[in-house]
């Protein structure tokens, strides 16, 4: 297949994809005839960050931080609230008809879920040649059998079962088919949401090891969306850690794996589970008590300050903005940020 | 062996009858546990860790589950050939069992401190006051906080982690002497994952019960479990201390497992993976289970079934080559 392969190199290209303060609130109701609004769910709630060529964005943070609602953003899957994102400067949002179709050529999703993201009575070859029913351009009818073909030997299927269902292939194999279907229109971004969460480990090792070397091929950008902290390090250019609709803090791997400044960032890390036994002897585990409130309600001023042993006065009358602080030079929302003794 | 252990299984062989054709789920698993041991099995999905679970509680759907073979002991008694009101005396009373996803196992529509009592006004014939008050002090235990004010709230009101809790309270409502915890942190977050870990440890130690944990992720269970049994394909492949386990693996399936898992503190490059996919139990490979996907299989791995071979320090593996596995891949 032809692509830009061999220019490709880690240096980081420029800026594809720019998401300024996006925010998006769920509405919660009361009532049945009228329908009044009650307060809202703020899952995303000012997100800004941006995503250069050929590189990887990890997005972590655990249950109801609003990672997959960013990523169906993205996806333009939900209309924002407010904010702006802005693909090559064309906004994402604002885009309608033939300017949407082509935008959205560029940019493919990848889901978690690889039992209920193929539809069971579609065939392979219908399932991955979709997206050139919508985008006729993109292959002429006659090739589209030798296209679909193409792709599955490229995610490491064999090219002979075109013509079998989703169901007769293992979870590993169902993610690479959606894999190949994210592929098809040859897009400069994927968005990956928890793509290797539900497999088991020896299979997801294929599934990244996959990932990479498809983007060292076709020069892909990826949002890699995963609450597993060690899959998100490996796969990594950049990290944004999200807590409660706000990302905390961002950085390069190596800032937010070494040398984080966030108490929340510092605890998560601190919280994985490490197997070997010499390694955990020298761990220092932050322990963080109780649960995360709820997006409904969050806390006034810094949203972690009720679960944070650092919390102050300041940190609940005043929000902490992500900024460049003296600790690191990389963002994070946190007064009291700085460089934690190392965790690992 | 002798029959000293507190729960013993023993060569068990349990198949699947279905429309399709015979799965063979478990082929020949043994293992056991003493009194205040922690056992952790580890495996992948299809390797058979939770179906042995559920076979030593007696809550397996039989058909279309058979067992063909083998025995579980409890304090010398084959529990497999006991009546069903006895083996009902022995579930909650001596082993209890608690699940993965703590939503599903709770009923939507009773309070929780209701479903904690249960068991006791039920088996103890304790009065409902009473064993509201009993149900108060096991959400204590389990350090749910304001136990008493949160005792008529029902499951939805509780976070994933609390439920969790109360679930382990449920379980220990009868002072069960083993408790086997089936992927007990796989549905929660990382934090909380590390609170409810915490937790079993503690109660396990102050409570001095047994306990086994079913899990696919190692790292969970390094820091709790005394000893590691690795699953593959209905068999027990790796047994051994989880240190020189994680330090040595001696058999290549483990090792492999281990190498797939991307690191925390090391950006890695590529990762090892193990070659293929797990085999269709209906049609479990010959020889070696693991041949096809081994990188040092052989013609005896296709010929021959390998099997527990012991090494040093009490360890086995079920390999032909268990001993060049352990010293091709000792880490230090």
């Amino acid at each position: 297949m032809p692509a830009p392969a061999a220019d490709r190199t880690k240096v980081r290209g420029e800026t594809i994809l720019s998401v300024d303060h996006l925010v998006k609130h769920f509405p919660i109701t009361q009532g049945v005839l009228l329908r009044k609004q009650v307060g809202a769910v703020r899952a995303v709630d000012g997100v800004s960050f941006e995503l250069r060529r050929g590189e990887t964005l990890g997005v972590v943070g655990e249950s109801g931080c609003g990672k997959s609602t960013l990523a169906r953003l993205l996806m333009r899957l939900e209309t924002p609230t407010a904010g702006r994102a802005t693909l090559h400067g064309r906004d994402l949002f604002r885009a309608s008809g033939a300017e949407l179709r082509r935008l959205r050529r560029n940019m493919q999703m990848v889901m978690q879920d690889p039992y209920t993201s193929l539809n069971p009575r579609m065939t392979v070859g219908d399932i991955v040649g979709e997206p050139f029913e919508i985008h006729p351009d993109a292959a002429p009818r006659g090739s589209r059998a030798g296209r679909v073909q193409e792709l599955l030997e490229v995610v490491g299927l064999n090219p002979e079962h075109i013509n079998r269902y989703p169901h007769q292939f293992s979870g590993g194999q169902r993610q690479r088919i959606g894999i190949a279907r994210a592929l098809a229109l040859r897009p400069e971004i994927i968005v990956c949401d928890e793509p290797v969460s539900a497999l088991d480990v020896s299979i997801q090792a294929q599934v990244i090891n996959l990932l990479e070397q498809l983007q060292d091929e076709f020069g892909l950008s990826y949002v890699f969306i995963a609450h597993d902290l060690s899959v998100v390090r490996h796969i990594s250019d950049r990290v944004a850690v999200m807590y409660l609709g706000k990302i905390v803090e961002i950085g390069t791997e190596d800032e937010i794996y070494e040398r984080a400044t966030h108490p929340y960032t510092q605890a998560l890390l601190s919280a994985v589970p490490v197997p070997d036994p010499e390694v955990r002897d020298q761990r220092n585990i932050i322990r963080l008590t109780g649960d995360v409130p709820s997006p409904a309600d969050p806390p006034s001023g810094c949203r972690f300050r009720t679960r944070c042993w650092k919390a102050q006065e300041i940190c609940a009358t005043q929000e902490p903005h992500a900024v460049l602080r003296a600790a690191d030079p990389h963002p994070s929302a946190c007064h009291f940020a700085e460089v934690a003794p190392r965790l690992s | 062996m002798a029959t000293a252990h507190l729960l013993e299984v023993d060569d068990l062989h349990i198949e699947f009858r279905t429309r399709d054709g015979v799965a063979k789920v478990i082929n020949g698993v043994s293992y056991h546990l003493d009194p205040g041991e922690t056992l952790a099995v580890l495996g992948e999905s299809g390797s058979g860790k939770s179906v042995t679970a559920q076979a030593i509680m007696g809550i397996l759907d039989m058909p279309p589950a058979v067992v063909t073979a083998g025995e579980i002991r409890y304090q010398g008694r084959n529990l497999l050939a006991r009546p069903e009101e006895e083996r009902r005396q022995v579930r909650g009373r001596e082993i209890a069992m608690i699940f993965q996803d703590a939503l599903s196992a709770l009923n939507p529509v009773f309070p929780v401190g209701w479903q904690i009592g249960e068991t006791l006004r039920q088996r103890e014939g304790l009065s409902r006051s009473a064993a509201r008050n009993r149900a108060v002090e096991l959400m204590d235990l389990v350090r749910i906080p304001a136990a008493r004010e949160r005792v008529g709230d029902y499951p939805h009101q509780f976070s994933g982690g609390m439920r969790q809790r109360v679930m382990i309270a449920m379980a220990l409502a009868m002072n069960p002497k083993v408790l086997i915890a089936d992927e007990p942190t796989t549905a929660l977050d990382v934090t909380v994952q590390a609170q409810i870990m915490d937790l079993l440890a503690d109660l396990r130690r102050d409570l001095d019960m047994a306990m086994i944990l079913i899990t696919h992720d190692l790292g969970v269970v390094a820091g709790v479990a005394d000893r590691i049994a690795v699953m593959y394909a209905g068999r027990i492949v790796e047994h051994a201390d989880v240190r020189s386990l994680y330090r040595a693996p001696a058999h290549p399936y483990t090792k492999g497992l281990l190498e797939s898992i991307p690191r925390l503190d090391v950006r890695g490059q590529e990762l090892a993976t193990i070659r293929g996919l797990p085999p269709n139990l209906m049609r479990i490979p010959s020889g070696c289970p693991f041949h096809p996907r081994c990188p040092y299989a052989q013609q005896v791995c296709v010929d021959v079934v390998p099997h527990d071979l012991a090494l040093d320090d009490g360890r086995t593996s079920a390999c032909h080559f268990a001993q060049e596995v352990r010293d091709a891949s000792a880490r230090r």
